[in-house]
């Protein structure tokens, strides 16, 4: 194996054993066949390094501070080595006009070759006037940078859905990029925060063979999103044996049962957390002993209250008590009419005597 | 509308809008019911053992002598079915939660691998039940649109929930979602047509019971 990445990666101490492992375990990830792994590791190694320019829009970072703490020492983070990152606001050193003067350079030069990473929504409302960097709306930039793009990655909910800006009521009127962008391919790795693997796991995929993996129908890479947090969670057992935490503090919380009732949306959540884990694998939400938010759905933030379970209603039954109300009045109503009606029947009925018949 | 936004609906507005026609009809038609009345009976009651209205509560839940033998379906898939629905919408975990949510009330549930059972088997039973309503000519003949109605809206709840928790299909959200949009339909349907047997069932064989008791028949 010969390459830029792997000459890197040896200076900082990590064996081409290592690597392979690495690549093996991502291809594995992924579905891929096992030759996958080695056509990997050899296509990262040789990298010609593609030009990225991550754009961050209407956000709060998570994403950008997730995915570069992800491990220690970063095998994730080689992504910054297998990629030329000309623009990241939150890491770049430039500043201002150099800044722009990057992105511009990096677009300029390797135009319809570029990978563009976005993360955050956006805003529509008052011309996009609710999140601006150098005094253009990320309306503007997002169409301007997608131009020359090969492929659009949409990195944390908000990206790929609008996420918690686009909560109801959606003050900013936030968007998705795929709202926005109709003519490249995007790949959406929702998550708030995603799972950096997901990503490298992209990259790597886009390295090797030149394509994006194969997506869901809502953009997410199907090898991480194909199945939902409930199916792969270590608590499912507790669920079929119907072994519930009723609170957080309880005999049924302290032995890890299911956290269905405490509002767990694993059931509904497509995502990775509970193969991958986070921090290295150390532990992930449900683990840790929070029900799943439902992070990695569209609009998960106004999906009926994270605490309520999903078998409950999402809204207070309001009508309820005026239905039984009004329902109780109609019945009397019409109870007090066919009385009146057999009433009149009764005083209408005329008897019919013997004469009557012998007429 | 995405799956989780259909879910949310059903969940929150669909819901709302289901119960408070749900309620408004039922106490409709109790009232409605109950208040019909009937002609006083001028004759005097003739006294036989056996002949009440509590009697004929309990006798007509079993068959009547020699008709389990000439038609068995209707009698052994009927009983099954009914259990089998009782089972599965009564100790399926998270239906105890949503009655306690709504009530305040709650019992232990069943392991989910028994309520799957009961739910395929509750399935199967409707199944040879439709089956036996269209390969016998006479029950044919006397069912009505509103039978082949009220089997289907029954049969939906079953089988989507079913197929929602095996993964068939579709989306594990979307089965979901569909499931308490068909659960919606039932509710909505239950007040006004044949399925409001669930709260006129006893009233009204203690009705007749105590009508034929007053004429002697222990029936």
């Amino acid at each position: 194996m010969q390459g830029p990445l792997i000459d890197t990666l040896a200076r900082q101490g990590v064996s081409r054993r290592t690597f392979l492992k690495y690549c093996a375990t991502l291809a594995s990830m992924m579905a891929l066949p096992p030759a996958a792994g080695l056509a990997m590791a050899e296509a990262m190694a040789a990298a010609r390094r593609p030009s990225v320019i991550w754009l961050p829009f209407q956000e709060c970072t998570g994403c950008t501070e997730s995915f570069t703490r992800s491990h220690s020492p970063t095998l994730e983070g080689m992504i910054f080595d297998m990629i030329s990152l000309d623009y990241q606001e939150t890491l770049m050193a430039a500043a201002g006009h150099q800044a722009e003067e990057a992105r511009h350079t990096a677009m300029r030069d390797n135009a319809g070759k570029y990978l563009l990473v976005i993360d955050g929504s956006i805003p529509l409302d008052q011309g996009g006037a609710y999140s601006c960097i150098g005094g253009r709306s990320n309306l503007d930039i997002l169409k301007e940078a997608a131009e020359g793009a090969a492929a659009i990655i949409a990195m944390g909910t908000c990206a790929a859905y609008g996420g918690i800006p686009k909560a109801n009521p959606n003050p900013t009127g936030a968007v998705s990029v795929s709202d926005i962008v109709k003519d490249k391919p995007i790949v959406n790795i929702p998550g708030c925060p995603p799972i950096p693997v997901v990503m490298t796991g992209v990259l790597a995929h886009y390295l090797t063979f030149g394509s994006l993996p194969e997506l869901d129908d809502k953009g997410r890479p199907k090898a991480f999103f194909g199945e939902t947090i409930h199916d792969r969670c270590y608590r499912r057992p507790f669920y079929d044996q119907g072994k519930f935490a009723k609170t957080f503090d309880d005999e049924g919380a302290r032995r890890g049962w299911c956290l269905f009732e405490l509002g767990c949306k694993g059931p509904v959540t497509y995502n990775a957390c509970a193969t991958v884990k986070w921090n290295g694998g150390t532990s992930w939400p449900v683990e840790s002993g929070h029900g799943c938010l439902g992070c990695s759905e569209p609009d998960f933030w106004d999906a009926g209250g994270f605490y309520k379970a999903l078998s409950l209603p999402a809204d207070p039954l309001k009508f309820a008590a005026a239905a039984a109300v009004v329902g109780t009045g109609a019945g009397v109503a019409i109870g007090f009419a066919n009385r009146s009606k057999k009433g009149g029947a009764k005083s209408a009925h005329e008897t019919t005597t013997l004469d009557d018949l012998e007429k | 509308m995405n799956e989780l936004q259909f879910l949310t609906w059903v969940r929150g507005t669909g819901l709302n809008i289901a119960v408070a026609i749900f309620l408004l009809g039922v106490t409709w038609r109790l009232f409605e019911i109950y208040s019909l009345g009937r002609k006083k009976d001028l004759s005097a009651p003739r006294h036989a053992s056996g002949a009440s209205g509590l009697h004929t509560v309990f006798r007509r839940s079993l068959a009547p002598p020699g008709m389990l033998k000439r038609s068995p379906v209707s009698y052994i898939g009927g009983y099954i079915f009914h259990l089998g629905l009782a089972v599965v919408v009564f100790l399926f975990a998270p239906h105890i939660l949503l009655i306690s949510n709504l009530t305040g009330l709650s019992w232990p549930g069943l392991p989910s691998q028994f309520i799957d059972l009961a739910a395929v088997v509750t399935m199967a039973a409707m199944l040879v039940m439709l089956v036996d309503r269209i390969s016998k000519p006479v029950k044919r003949f006397l069912s009505t649109f509103e039978d082949w109605f009220t089997w289907t809206v029954t049969f939906l709840p079953v089988l989507t929930g079913w197929m929602a928790v095996q993964h068939l299909l579709l989306p594990y959200t979307t089965m979901l979602a569909l499931h308490i949009l068909s659960v919606e339909i039932l509710l909505i349907v239950l007040p006004f047509t044949k399925l409001f047997h669930a709260f006129t069932l006893f009233g009204s064989r203690w009705y007749n019971g105590r009508v034929n008791a007053h004429k002697g028949v222990p029936v």
